[in-house]
């Protein structure tokens, strides 16, 4: 199966278990999770069931397309369901049998892996799922987002789709994986990963970048002042990713990182604060069955 | 009384491998404590467990309480009757609280005056109702680490699917967030179905039957019997590591061995990278020749049976490939380093906010190092590769490999130190100042590795507390007492003939002569002093040692550790002998005595004894002067006792016959200052007053 078959593949499944498919959110960020589809959308009480391809730069990871397994940027398939449904083990095993993986002819395993994001101030209890002794899925039942308590719980599943299909297609190298008949993985994203390696390694201007992190920290402090949260948390995501840049180019040092990690976090609470409040002031309007919500 | 048989069984998503034996013991110790309370006998208990369940299996349970009858005491006979002597209101109250009748009560005749009584039968319950109380022995659990799900409050292990509670044939009504009991369970994940439990007692083979080993201690034995045959059909040997074999038992319901392979000529990779990889990373069991040595192949346990074996081989050794590959390209990328330049970049990695660099603890270990050498006694070679050793012991942390395998920092320095063509003793060193790094780990072997060891472990507990960063109840970030306990092990282990008091306080010099700010040094070393008498405090009971026993020789400041080991096992065994007890009495008493005293005050004149037994134990006095220090020192703890010993009937005489408080003040004083003196010199021995003795 190539790549965008799979990407289908796993969009279809999903939307049939009532997620929305939602697109790649359109600022730089390290992980899925950032997405505020994912962060704002898992606080608060209402419902919401979301899956998404998310892109995800991870500077630090940058190998100039030299490394068969390491990337710059690489794709996650980020699913949330939340509240966390009771099946969802299950859904995702039979998301894995539609990619052609039978678990009767493998071994997949639920192995104990905790999530952490400090900048996110969001942790979350889960595992890793393992095939064939190989990591491909996080699964995580979050806990606490920018800082609030999760309630109800939102179970998060992320796929690797590179390694996923490395596994499926059977190939040592990623950039030999195929994308569809025709293109492989290396025509369509060789370039950009020796191009952003170079300019990561070689070429950031980090007294641009430094000021560019003033800069945004300033701006979502006062969108945050007008309430205005997803405009502040897109500058709370540049943050992060100007950081994870000036961090994989070795312009900060390990003191300076708690300081420049604890600044996105007070962000990223700010926003989830922000976000929680006004959701309350508006009544959470997509909570239906206000009874059901609460504890039993 | 009628039996039956209970079963009761959580099922779960996947637990934590490491907390499932736990929870199991925890389940079982649950509902032993439950029956308990409620005085329900039973014939045996079994627990069981796999990642997704946890279950216990209650045989022969009483199926009812016994009646009991039990008498109750109320108010007092002059409240219970009014005037005429009928039954008060108080009396009437007190039988209808009791549910019982005013002909049930009567007047008995107590320690304390007459009271009136009632007999109330109480009726036994039956168990089938008390066992819908597991809701709060299973929601009662905790666990290291609890999540929530879902919109549930309830914070436990996993997620709960399925609880089976059956006794006498019967479902136990209760619900746990939504889930309601029944006899279903559930067998193996991808190999079984749901399945009812028709019969408890047949509980261990319905689930074998649906792919489930439940019993853990089964399921291993399969796994090593898998693995023996593995090693009989191939030739090899496969070290069974119980820790890695504990662990792979909880990640698995139906374990299937089977054997992979990796290209050859990542055995030129250290053997450590090689079995962290495996071990570690991948939870594989590695393969070695019938001489031990490591072949290029792995033993795994799959959670499943042995259909398409193949695709479960070939995937893991995929991934050990793409692992090795990656652990190759660091090895390579670091032989290219030179270790002093490496060391250099110490300087740029941040130990700790307010205590610098790492080559700031560097620069100070180096210079603890040279002092603790002296202490050691070491030689003129071991003082050189202590040195080189201090000065170079940290740079692995900047290598490739130690930066993505944490748990190899040291191992890679040796190896690395080894190829840049340090010294063989050198190399060992680097590794060795991390030991012991667990609590059975054995401490550094050569004394130059021991010296870094407790230099650098000194300086961590030295600068930690000074930073306020001390280990609080449970809360120990920074795995100080560890790193006590490895001191105290590593002394110990070479017999160093130094006071840790005096490491202790060596270590603060040099810290605050390196710019770490220390404000009160005093104050600084007596809480270290008290920190680490703990540890050989626990060190000591651990051993089987008395605890008065331990306060008598750690009454005072901490000196040798190896001297004060001897003298607690010598005191231990002493405490058996007839003559302890008339040897601690007179001891005690000198000290006792001798307890406002001041030392500074105290000046012996010879020309103030009056009587003789003055003289003998002044004489005695100076001859245990003579001796006991020294035999102190060589620590000749039977020597010392003895010494002290012999003071005995001198000092039972000097009781007798003299009033040490004499009514004339210069005898007095005289008198006084013999046994503040002779009191000193007990003491460093130990505080003969801790000692408990038993009225034998």
């Amino acid at each position: 199966m190539n790549v965008q078959d799979m990407i289908l593949t796993l969009q279809n499944f999903w939307a049939k278990q009532n997620c929305l498919i939602m697109q790649a959110y359109d600022v730089e960020k390290g992980a899925g999770t950032l997405n505020p589809m994912t962060f704002l959308k898992s606080i608060g009480p209402e419902p919401w069931n979301v899956a998404y391809v998310e892109p995800s730069r991870r500077p630090a990871d940058g190998r100039y397309g030299d490394n068969p397994n390491r990337l710059y940027q690489h794709h996650q398939f980020q699913v949330i369901m939340k509240p966390s449904p009771k099946n969802i083990q299950e859904l995702y095993l039979q998301s894995l049998e539609e990619l052609g993986i039978n678990p009767k002819e493998h071994d997949i395993r639920f192995v104990e892996d905790n999530w952490e994001h400090p900048a996110l101030s969001a942790w979350g209890l889960g595992w890793e799922v393992w095939l064939d002794g190989m990591e491909i899925t996080q699964f995580t039942y979050f806990q606490q987002v920018g800082g609030l308590e999760a309630e109800p719980v939102s179970a998060e599943i992320t796929y690797g789709i590179e390694r996923l299909a490395s596994y499926i297609q059977d190939t040592e190298n990623v950039f030999d994986l195929e994308w569809v008949d025709g293109f492989t993985y290396g025509d369509v994203f060789y370039q950009p990963e020796y191009e952003h390696s170079k300019y990561t390694f070689e070429l950031a201007d980090h007294d641009m970048l430094f000021h560019s992190f003033e800069a945004s920290e300033k701006e979502a402090k006062r969108a945050l002042e007008e309430n205005l949260v997803f405009p502040a948390y897109d500058y709370v995501l540049k943050c992060s990713h100007i950081f994870n840049l000036l961090d994989a180019g070795g312009a900060i040092s390990v003191t300076e990182r708690t300081g420049y990690i604890t600044r996105v976090r007070n962000l990223a609470r700010a926003c989830a604060k922000a976000y929680y409040e006004e959701r309350k002031r508006l009544d959470f309007p997509m909570l239906k069955d206000k009874e059901a919500a609460c504890d039993e | 009384m009628s039996k039956a048989p209970f079963l009761l069984e959580i099922g779960l998503e996947e637990m934590p491998a490491r907390f499932v034996t736990g929870a199991m013991q925890q389940l079982q110790e649950r509902v032993e404590e439950f029956l308990q309370q409620e005085q329900l006998g039973y014939e045996s208990i079994e627990a069981y467990s796999t990642p997704r369940r946890l279950a216990v299996i209650v045989k022969g349970l009483d199926t009812k309480q016994a009646d009991v009858v039990e008498e109750a005491r109320g108010p007092s006979k002059e409240i219970a009757l009014d005037e005429d002597g009928e039954w008060s209101k108080a009396a009437i109250g007190f039988s209808k609280g009791k549910g019982a009748s005013l002909d049930d009560l009567e007047i008995k005749e107590t320690e304390n005056g007459e009271y009136v009584f009632v007999r109330v039968e109480k009726k036994g319950k039956d168990t089938a109702v008390l066992l819908q109380q597991m809701q709060d022995v299973i929601t009662s659990m905790t666990f290291p680490k609890n999540m929530r799900w879902g919109h549930y409050s309830l914070r436990f292990v996993r997620p709960i699917h399925w609880i089976a509670a059956i006794f006498a044939d019967s479902v136990i009504p209760f619900e746990i967030t939504d889930v309601k009991t029944s006899r279903q369970s559930y067998g193996h994940r991808f190999l079984g179905t749901a399945v009812e439990i028709t019969d408890v007692e047949a509980y261990r083979e319905t689930l074998l039957q649906e792919h489930v080993l439940a019993h853990p201690e089964e399921r291993k034995k399969a796994i090593v019997q898998q693995i023996n045959m593995i090693e009989e059909e191939q030739g090899w040997q496969v070290p069974m590591d119980d820790e890695l074999l504990e662990e792979v038992n909880n990640l698995v319901e139906y374990p299937t061995a089977l054997f992979g392979q990796y290209e050859e000529s990542f055995l030129e990779l250290p053997k450590d990278v090689l079995i962290t990889s495996m071990k570690e990373h991948q939870r594989y069991f590695p393969v070695e020749d019938k001489n031990g040595t490591l072949l290029p192949y792995f033993v795994t346990v799959r959670n499943g049976d042995h259909e398409h074996l193949e695709n479960v081989q070939k995937g893991n050794e995929k991934v050990l490939t793409a692992r090795l590959q990656d652990a190759m390209f660091f090895y390579q990328e670091d032989l290219k380093l030179n270790i002093d330049e490496t060391t250099n970049k110490l300087d740029h990695i941040v130990y700790h906010e307010e205590l610098g660099s790492v080559g700031d603890k560097v620069r100070r270990i180096q210079t603890l190092a040279k002092s603790y050498a002296d202490a050691f006694q070491a030689d003129e070679k071991e003082q050189e590769v202590a040195q080189r050793t201090a000065a170079i012991a940290k740079f692995d942390l900047v290598t490739y490999m130690v930066d993505e395998f944490s748990e190899l920092q040291g191992r890679m320095g040796e190896v690395y130190a080894l190829k840049a063509g340090e010294a063989e003793e050198v190399a060992i060193a680097i590794n060795e100042h991390y030991m012991p790094r667990s609590a059975g780990d054995t401490p550094a072997q050569s004394r130059a590795g021991a010296i870094v060891s407790v230099a650098d472990k000194m300086d961590t507990i030295v600068t930690s507390f000074s930073i306020g960063l001390k280990p609080t109840g449970s809360q120990d970030p920074y795995a100080l007492r560890r790193q006590a306990a490895g001191i105290v092990q590593t002394l110990l282990f070479h017999e160093v003939p130094a006071d840790l008091g005096d490491l202790v306080s060596e270590a603060i010099q040099i810290a605050k002569t390196n710019g770490i700010e220390i404000a009160d040094a005093a104050n600084l070393q007596e809480e270290i002093e008290e920190f680490f008498r703990m540890r050989i405090k626990n060190q000591l009971l651990d051993t089987g040692i008395r605890y008065d026993v331990i306060d008598s020789i750690l009454a005072k400041k901490i000196k040798r550790v190896d001297v004060l080991q001897a003298a607690a096992q010598f005191l231990n065994e002493k405490a058996n002998d007839p003559a302890f007890k008339r040897t601690v009495e007179a001891l005690s008493r000198v000290t006792n005595i001798a307890k406002n005293t001041a030392l500074e005050e105290a000046v012996i004149s010879r020309d103030l004894f009056e009587q003789n037994e003055e003289i003998v134990l002044y004489e005695s006095y100076l001859q245990v002067q003579a001796e006991l220090p020294a035999a102190m020192k060589r620590s000749d703890i039977a020597s010392a006792y003895l010494t002290l010993e012999q003071l005995v009937p001198v000092i039972d005489n000097y009781f007798e016959e003299i009033m040490v408080m004499s009514d004339n003040e210069a005898l007095k004083n005289n008198r006084l200052a013999l046994m503040a003196h002779l009191s000193v010199l007990i003491q460093s021995f130990a505080d003969f007053r801790k000692l408990v003795l038993t009225s034998t």
